[in-house]
């Protein structure tokens, strides 16, 4: 199977690699358009500013063509963010795979960001086979997705979108690739996708 | 439901873990890969690793060591010592660190803080603080805990985060190799007057004293080094202590 991670100016994108690696499963991290269109399952992951990687996505072709991919994509944290319509983070819009709004916490009593393990539940997706409601996850954010398509949610300050589901596109909030063994499972739900 | 955060720290010299008692008298205790992986499978949540001798000698941190980390361990780590501009913290996140500590450098050079937030995002920075309580009142050090600065504990610790901090790890000197407790008051005042995640440190040296950091000092995390490299204590042991007591931990 050919795994192709994309290759954007997000950060711990190698982290997914990483993982996959872990697992037995060897990826390739590109923005070749080829490369993405042609491999079996493509991630989209990463950390850092979406109206900053949106540009660069907008730059570089990238937002075209992962709307057009046909084959399994899942994306990870900022990727899901991005995935979605519009985010509050620099005032951008996003692919609009989702239908899905991706705001920020706000709150007076709780920390922000949103960092560490939460659980996830309302497991309603292929991706959680195997993973138990009330599973803990990695995560590590300051803005979440709300809207249409959710397949999981957690519970910080308010539900939200922990996982997002279209189609061919499946994304989630959290860091699978940081989740030991539970992250490691997801990953290969999606592998098997 | 947050769990609270149980994160080993290992400090490193050389490549390998040691751990001084109040920063003094360094001692052996391993291979840090092999640690780290041990923790990840004890339960650890997060790991931080420490370059203890970096400021000092002028030192980087290796990011072939951060590199072999990344490669082997499932869970979030943070990458310290020897951070002192933009392309350090670069190299190390490139090396698959998700975050980094800046201690010395942002006290000397605080816009550094908004540096790596504005390029890496706010999530990326750990503000470690190493304060000593005397006077009557905690004032900053730098350098390993050598070198006294004007700045008192608060006050820099609300400008870390109005700068870009996305947690702050406050390390009580007073507290740190005593085995006696965290410094419950202080990690409550920065918690409460903090709207970013407070990691607590130094002096753990009972579970009672991660009950007492969580349920006093309100702190979102809590650190420790010789008490696990020692196996004095299984984390997996000490979440269980928590959960009984009514701590929301990852079991």
């Amino acid at each position: 199977m050919s795994v192709a991670i994309v290759k954007y100016n997000a950060g711990n994108i190698c982290s997914v690699q990483n993982a996959l690696r872990r697992m037995g499963c060897q990826s390739q991290v590109t923005d070749d358009p080829h490369a993405l269109q042609t491999a079996d399952k493509v991630i989209f992951p990463g950390v850092g500013e979406a109206s900053t990687a949106m540009r660069y996505l907008q730059e570089h072709g990238l937002d075209v063509l992962i709307k057009s991919l046909q084959q399994p994509v899942l994306g990870i944290c900022i990727g899901l963010q991005l995935m979605c319509r519009h985010s509050q983070e620099g005032d951008v819009d996003g692919l609009g795979i989702f239908d899905a709004q991706v705001k920020r916490f706000e709150s007076a009593v709780h920390k922000i960001p949103h960092i560490g393990w939460n659980t996830i539940h309302n497991l309603s997706s292929p991706l959680f086979k195997g993973i138990n409601e009330d599973t803990f996850v990695y995560y590590v954010h300051s803005y979440y997705a709300t809207g249409t398509g959710v397949i999981a949610t957690t519970n910080y300050i308010h539900p939200y979108a922990a996982a997002l589901h279209k189609n061919n596109f499946y994304a989630v909030q959290f860091h699978p690739e940081k989740s030991a063994d539970v992250g490691e499972t997801v990953l290969k739900n999606f592998l098997a996708l | 439901m947050l769990a609270k955060r149980i994160i080993p720290c290992l400090d490193i010299r050389d490549g390998r873990t040691v751990k001084g008692v109040n920063f003094e008298g360094l001692r052996d205790a391993g291979d840090p890969v092999e640690l780290g992986k041990e923790y990840s499978r004890q339960g650890a949540d997060e790991l931080v690793f420490l370059d203890i001798t970096a400021t000092h000698e002028g030192r980087k941190t290796f990011a072939a060591l951060v590199k072999r980390i990344a490669q082997h361990i499932s869970i979030p780590f943070t990458v310290g010592g020897g951070i002192n501009e933009l392309t350090d913290v670069a190299a190390l996140l490139e090396a698959g660190a998700d975050k980094v500590s800046v201690n010395s450098a942002a006290l000397q050079n605080p816009a550094l803080i908004e540096q790596i937030a504005a390029h890496f995002g706010n999530q990326v920075v750990v503000c470690a603080i190493d304060a000593k309580w005397e006077d009557n009142k905690w004032m900053c050090y730098r350098s390993g805990g050598r070198i006294r600065t004007q700045k008192p504990l608060l006050d820099w610790a609300t400008e870390a985060v109005e700068r870009g901090a996305g947690e702050i790890l406050f390390t009580s000197m007073n507290h740190d190799g005593t085995r006696n407790g965290f410094a419950n008051q202080a990690l409550a005042m920065l918690s409460e007057r903090l709207s970013v995640p407070i990691i607590a440190s130094g002096g753990a040296g009972s579970m009672q004293h991660f009950y007492d950091a969580f349920a006093i000092g309100l702190a979102d995390a809590a650190l420790a080094a010789s008490l696990f490299h020692f196996k004095e204590l299984e984390i997996v042991t000490l979440k269980k202590f928590l959960a009984e007591k009514g701590i929301v931990v990852r079991l």
